[in-house]
């Protein structure tokens, strides 16, 4: 067996992201997390009166914006954060510290496994959609950067909360974010159906903002708002600081 | 006029000067210095606690030191470019760093992947024992074959310099001797080696030089031969904490015997009839038994024990 002999930055990235790929789309949890579970939520979204929301036309668009957020808080923030916890409990992270491999190309080698994994997710989604009446229009393709925008966002909170916490710990706190957004941060409820302030704050989260970027795009047609932009930025920025603050080899 | 002949010596390896690491308040390495030459192995040895992977964590670049100098194939540590010393040095962790749902192949061909000249993945898995072909996930082999893992991934950049850390054990003896030879065969290749182990044997086989460390410094250092000495000795094992003042009294001049460890007796000084004859004659006054009554060269470990106490 002859191995290729790379050492650049960008060589050693890719190959980096490629190894977390292999090992996201192996692991059989994951694998659920990805396909199965954003196929059914919105197969039960777009099939039942789960949502009054959800009703008329905008039915499936409305889904969709859901599901690919749920998709993207779990990929991008959930598992990438236990996953690097477990990583750093085994040794495996301790190693690459040895080897060329950098710290920055370790980030972006994560952050390209995850993009390809939520790319995957999205794509299933869509092609679901369709066969259950979905008919995209144009303007849906806005959809395509407030998702890397909130990968992006989501990836770097995750591996700033993988810094912070010893593993079992972040197993714990990021399953408990990952249900806190999902049910109060404009995600399954949308922030405007929220009570007073919460209605404000759901607005700023990251959740929030993707969704409300998903459904501009998704389902009125536009260019996601403004703000929800904003926020998927300050939230990206502010994540990224944190993880090259926080992250450590061992 | 002749120019003058200038001697050029190459710089070690590993060089470590003054080195402390604390953890908290505690002074884990408290003004290491050794060097490890070029092209030879060099063995870190001493108890639990000693700060032997401390040591080694420091130079891999995984831990900061609070002081002190570290420089690897002449290049300060922490001031070069991380990828370029790290694509020269290899490095086998203690604990873990092997990831447990991958298959051994594909692992070390991924690492293989980050250094600009590696070896041949499926080759070196199978020099180390290990079936290339398998596809048992990391985390079902045994620790035998964990440990061969871990080697192969420490060795398949081609580094120049390897840092060893317990590499035998939880090995069987067939293993070792594999990897004695492996070893033997980096060192011939021109790579020097950094062994931290518990085991004397690895040492006495493998070790050009010795670096003896308690409490986070070196204590001694030198080859076996140095440290064992030419000295025959005669030691013996005995009762726990026996009264040796009727031993001492009997002793030829400079004859001294110490217990160490404990149930562990050696007598020091020439080893010679009259001083087996003492021996005999004490044990039959005091009714002791003794067990392996050995004339000879003390052995590395109980060179090693001596020094440090219990390994």
């Amino acid at each position: 067996m002859t191995t290729p002999a790379p050492a650049s930055v960008r060589q050693r990235a890719i190959a980096h992201a490629g190894w977390e790929t292999r090992l996201l789309l192996r692991n059989g949890e994951q694998l659920l997390l990805t396909i199965v579970i954003p196929v059914g939520i919105l197969l039960g979204l777009t099939m039942t009166d789960v949502l009054v929301q959800q009703s008329g036309p905008d039915r499936i668009p409305r889904a969709i914006a859901t599901v690919l957020a749920v998709s993207v808080i779990s990929s991008a923030f959930t598992s990438l954060a236990i996953a690097t916890g477990f990583e750093r409990r085994s040794g495996a992270l301790r190693f690459l510290g040895t080897t060329p491999l950098t710290r920055t190309e370790l980030l972006v080698g994560k952050f390209c496994a995850t993009a390809a994994v939520t790319a995957l997710s999205s794509a299933v989604v869509c092609v679901v959609a369709v066969l259950i009446g979905w008919r995209p229009s144009a303007s849906a393709l806005w959809a395509v950067p407030v998702l890397i925008l909130g990968t992006a966002a989501f990836a770097a909170w995750g591996m700033a909360l993988a810094g912070l916490l010893r593993a079992e710990a972040v197993l714990a706190v990021a399953n408990g974010l990952f249900l806190f957004l999902i049910m109060f941060g404009g995600v399954i409820i949308p922030a405007a159906s929220l009570p007073g302030p919460m209605s404000v704050v759901a607005d700023l989260l990251p959740s929030g903002a993707l969704v409300t970027g998903l459904t501009d795009s998704l389902v009125d047609g536009q260019m996601p708002s403004g703000l929800a932009v904003i926020v998927l930025i300050v939230w990206l920025a502010s994540g990224a600081l944190v993880s090259s603050r926080t992250f450590r080899w061992s | 006029m002749r120019p003058p002949i200038v001697a050029i010596v190459p710089s070690p390896a590993v060089l470590v000067r003054d080195l402390v690491v604390r953890y908290g308040s505690r002074e884990a390495v408290a003004g290491l210095s050794f060097e490890a030459p070029t092209g030879r192995v060099t063995a870190l040895v001493g108890p639990n606690g000693a700060g032997k992977s401390t040591t080694v964590e420091v130079c891999v670049g995984l831990r900061p030191a609070a002081s002190g100098t570290v420089e690897l194939l002449g290049i300060p540590a922490g001031t070069a470019d991380a990828a370029g010393l790290h694509s020269r040095v290899g490095v086998m962790l203690q604990d873990g760093g092997l990831y447990p749902s991958a298959r051994p192949l594909e692992l070390v061909t991924y690492i293989a992947s980050l250094y600009p000249h590696p070896d041949d993945p499926g080759r070196l898995l199978d020099a180390l024992g290990v079936d290339p072909g398998t596809r048992t996930p990391i985390r079902r082999l045994s620790g035998g074959e964990q440990q061969r893992v871990k080697c192969a991934v420490a060795l398949v950049g081609r580094p120049e310099l390897v840092f060893l850390d317990e590499p035998t054990s939880g090995l069987d003896s067939g293993a070792r001797r594999t990897f004695h030879d492996l070893v033997r065969g980096l060192v011939a290749e021109g790579a020097s080696v950094v062994l931290t182990t518990h085991l004397m044997d690895d040492v006495e086989r493998l070790a050009d030089q010795v670096v003896v460390i308690a409490d986070g410094r070196a204590i001694r250092s030198g080859t076996v031969a140095d440290l064992v000495g030419e000295e025959e000795s005669v030691s013996f094992r005995g009762p726990l904490h026996a009264d040796l003042t009727a031993l001492r009294a009997v002793l030829p001049d400079h004859g001294d015997v110490v217990e160490q460890p404990p149930g562990h007796y050696r007598v020091t000084g020439a080893a010679d009839p009259m001083v087996l004859s003492a021996i005999a004659a004490w044990c039959a006054q005091n009714g002791v038994r003794t067990a392996d009554l050995r004339v000879g060269r003390r052995s590395l470990e109980d060179v090693i024990v001596a020094l440090v106490g219990d390994l």
